[in-house]
């Protein structure tokens, strides 16, 4: 189990950042990725691991409309 | 019938020549006065107090309007105002959004104080031809037209008896007519109305800017709230400023080079990030409907639902195919983020305009995802179609986008039948009932005259002329203080649902779009944080409106490392440029704390402003349920999991129950949150827990005047 913005989400084998947000729809692309607090640039995120038990951010930055 | 014939029926009823004045450090110093019912035109000194309390823009909007009414006045009174100013920033050109106008006035729907804040150059303008402020009061008897020269140093009143009414060509044919070239037509700012102001109470005014390379004059909205209506009763046709000699220093800066530098730093990070963030100059602010889609908050068939299937006909990439690219589409000098886009040669296909060819200001975010998803129609041309006449007719898109989804609903649910629409099978989906919704509301006949009410009084008709459940009608009629909800679904959101309804002047998202930080990044799950948020968020977004500046350029592009600075959501960087570009203007040295002091003032007095018209307590902050909730069976349905799982975790036992059951458990649920919500709130804001500011704050925000004082002493 890993955690992402604070929610429970399943733990796969070998997943990556960029699967975390194509399964929960993260489409917007001013977002920050942080893993365990610490920042993953966006060219690394097709590529990052996660390892279970990470806790993930995806902090989206608008505070638009 | 040409210029020359309309205008030689002009009639003059008063002038008054003025010396041409010099803007300094943000400033003429001088306002303009002008009564309709008696032809007065005269100078008002702009005092310090007024400059350091009230700033400019809203702020002396509402200022300008407090004293000029009493707690009875209504809209329709000729006491009632429309104060237009821009403010200390507005007309600067080395800083993208520096050209806004704000429009306040009392709201024929809510009944209290309205502010809009839009672009072309009619701020700017009539600040360079020597005004902080135009104050208008008074009616006239038949149409009129103001015209201030800035260049000769003249204003006029006039009657013009000739010129269309409907924007689009009012536009064109003022800019041309007091245009002395080609050429010279960017110099001319027009704003106007239309028809449908007339025939409902939800009329705009459109603020042209002439787009040199499209050889038409172009159109932004001050939209909310009636603000056309209140116009068009005041018998105005057209105001039109002139003036020529637009210059980088024309504002007269203390200190340009800061102003330059922290516009370098903008337009740079505009080039080079807009085409991966927000593709603001590509598709404005259309990229939104997508993303709204994917996140479930695209108002789809009156905020029922939060997505579709079919949204994807109505998305970003679909639009930009109509968008003309690679035009300079800034609504003022200087805004590099050019996400002003336009249709054109855009052939109509209904209405009394039908079969010609025309330029459409097309279309923003509010406007697909209004017309198009939450009335269930996903056709582009429909939708751009739409964005034409509610535009040319003077007829706010958001309250009619957001009445029409109510009406919809109504029809299917059996509230309202053929019978009562005239004929009209108001469904979702069907685009040629809305168009001709549209064309009825904005010619004043038919069902049309009713919806052009807004949801508020229709709530009202349906209940007691059509025996309709006014609780349901109430529970899905998105409105709060009588202005129809802007569109996005705040269900999921207890702060969003808090940045509509306490907004002072009803539920727009220009004071606060929390939805992100609260549902998707939960960076805010106390009462607390929340308060915070509901604190800074509209003060900061206040300040925009106080000195002329937009808000797109503060969070729609962000520096690349925004995400790594303690508070990306307030985009740090660009706070700072913020404070250096208002020291850069009036020469003060404020700090980004001042900001939130200066923005404090004015929204405190707005609220007493409200306060004083009959609002501004507690009551008046609570919104349907549907902002909060699922109010129908297919609404809990289409989220069963989430809604489930909540009650679940709040240790209900859903076992065996009946949505109806879960629903109402719910509803039990949400609302005390909101209640302990505005408790917070009102906490954080210095409010008493009816939410009127308490005499504390208003002593330490320097807003005590003796009526201040007087009528809040009543509600402590
Ligand atoms: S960002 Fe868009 S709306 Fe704002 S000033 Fe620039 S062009 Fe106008």
């Amino acid at each position: 189990m890993i955690k992402v913005n604070k929610e429970d989400m399943e733990y796969q084998e070998g997943m990556t950042i960029e699967d975390i947000l194509r399964k929960k729809k993260y489409t917007f692309r001013m977002i920050t990725v942080i893993v365990n607090g610490r920042v993953i640039p966006k060219d690394q995120h097709s590529a990052y691991r996660i390892m279970d038990g990470d806790n993930v951010d995806v902090v989206h930055i608008m505070s638009g409309g | 019938m040409d210029l020359l014939e309309m205008k030689k029926a002009h009639k003059l009823l008063a002038r008054m020549d003025y010396e041409l004045g010099k803007v300094e450090k943000g400033y003429t110093n001088r306002t303009l006065y002008i009564n309709l019912s008696d032809n007065t035109i005269k100078t008002k000194p702009v005092t310090e107090q007024m400059k350091e309390i009230f700033i400019g823009g809203r702020g002396f909007g509402l200022w300008y309007l407090w004293n000029a009414i009493t707690e009875k006045t209504k809209w329709s009174d000729p006491e009632n105002e429309i104060i237009i100013s821009t403010g200390p920033i507005g007309g600067i050109t080395q800083y993208p959004g520096a050209g806004k106008s704000l429009v306040v006035t009392l709201s024929p729907t809510t009944g209290s104080v309205m502010d809009n804040n839009t672009g072309g150059y009619f701020g700017p303008l009539l600040k360079f031809a020597g005004w902080d402020a135009l104050e208008i009061q008074g009616k006239a008897e038949k149409d009129v037209i103001i015209y201030i020269d800035g260049n000769s140093g003249y204003v006029t009143i006039e009657e013009a008896p000739l010129e269309a009414v409907d924007s689009h060509l009012a536009a064109e044919q003022f800019t041309a007519m007091y245009a002395d070239s080609e050429e010279d037509k960017r110099n001319v700012a027009v704003v106007s109305s239309g028809r449908g102001a007339e025939n409902t109470l939800i009329g705009l005014l459109n603020f042209s800017f002439y787009d040199v390379k499209r050889g038409v004059p172009r159109m932004k909205q001050a939209a909310r709230g009636g603000t056309g209506t209140v116009f068009r009763d005041k018998k105005i046709k057209a105001i039109i400023v002139k003036y020529s000699g637009v210059k980088g220093d024309t504002n007269g800066p203390a200190d340009k080079q800061k102003i330059i530098d922290a516009g370098l730093r903008l337009h740079r990070e505009i080039y080079e990030l807009d085409k991966v963030q927000n593709r603001m100059r590509e598709v404005g602010t259309a990229h939104l409907t997508e993303i709204m889609n994917d996140y479930d908050l695209l108002p789809v068939m009156n905020f029922q639902y939060g997505s579709h299937q079919d949204a994807v006909k109505l998305s970003s990439d679909v639009f930009k195919e109509y968008f003309t690219q690679g035009l300079p589409d800034g609504c003022w000098y200087g805004c590099s983020m050019a996400c002003a886009k336009a249709v054109d040669n855009f052939e109509l296909k209904t209405g009394p305009y039908k079969g010609q060819k025309v330029c459409v200001d097309a279309a923003e975010y509010e406007t697909v995802a209004g017309v198009g998803a939450n009335c269930a129609i996903f056709d582009p041309e429909y939708v751009i179609e739409a964005n034409f006449y509610c535009d040319t007719y003077g007829m706010d898109i958001i309250s009619t986008a957001t009445s029409m989804a109510f009406v919809m609903e109504c029809y299917e649910r059996g509230i309202i039948n053929k019978e009562i629409t005239g004929g009209l099978e108001i469904k979702f989906g069907n685009k040629d009932a809305a168009l001709e919704l549209i064309h009825q509301m904005g010619n004043g006949y038919g069902f049309g005259k009713i919806v052009g009410q807004g949801v508020r009084r229709m709530k009202k008709i349906f209940a007691e002329e059509y025996g309709a459940d006014p609780n349901l009608l109430n529970d899905i009629g998105m409105e709060v203080k009588g202005l129809e909800c802007s569109q996005y679904v705040s269900k999921e959101s207890l702060a969003q649902q808090g940045g509509y309804a306490l907004a002072n002047k009803g539920p727009q998202h220009d004071e606060a779009w929390l939805i992100f930080m609260d549902m998707v990044n939960k960076q805010i799950p106390t009462f607390e944080d929340k308060a915070q948020a509901l604190f800074y968020f509209p003060l900061f977004r206040t300040w925009f409106g106080l000195n002329g500046l937009c808000k797109l350029p503060w969070n729609d592009i962000e520096p690349a490392d925004n995400g790594l600075t303690d508070e990306p959501a307030k985009v740090p960087e660009h706070v700072r440029n913020y404070v250096d570009i208002f020291n850069g203007v009036t020469g003060k040295n404020i700090t980004k704390e001042d900001i939130i002091l200066q923005s404090e003032r004015v929204y405190n007095f707005q609220r007493i402003f409200n306060l004083r018209m009959g609002y501004g307590t507690r009551k008046y902050d609570i919104p349907p349920y549907r902002f909060m909730g699922p109010v129908t069976k297919e609404e809990y349905e289409s989220r069963a999991e989430r809604y489930d799982n909540q009650l679940k975790e709040l240790g209900y036992d859903i076992e065996g129950k009946t949505v109806e059951e879960k629903i109402k458990m719910l509803r039990e649920y949400r609302e005390d949150q909101y209640q302990k919500l505005c408790d917070a709130v009102y906490k954080r804001r210095g409010w008493t827990p009816d939410g009127v500011p308490t005499l504390e704050t208003v002593k330490r925000l320097g807003i005590h005047f003796p009526d201040v004082v007087e009528l809040i002493s009543k509600h402590q």
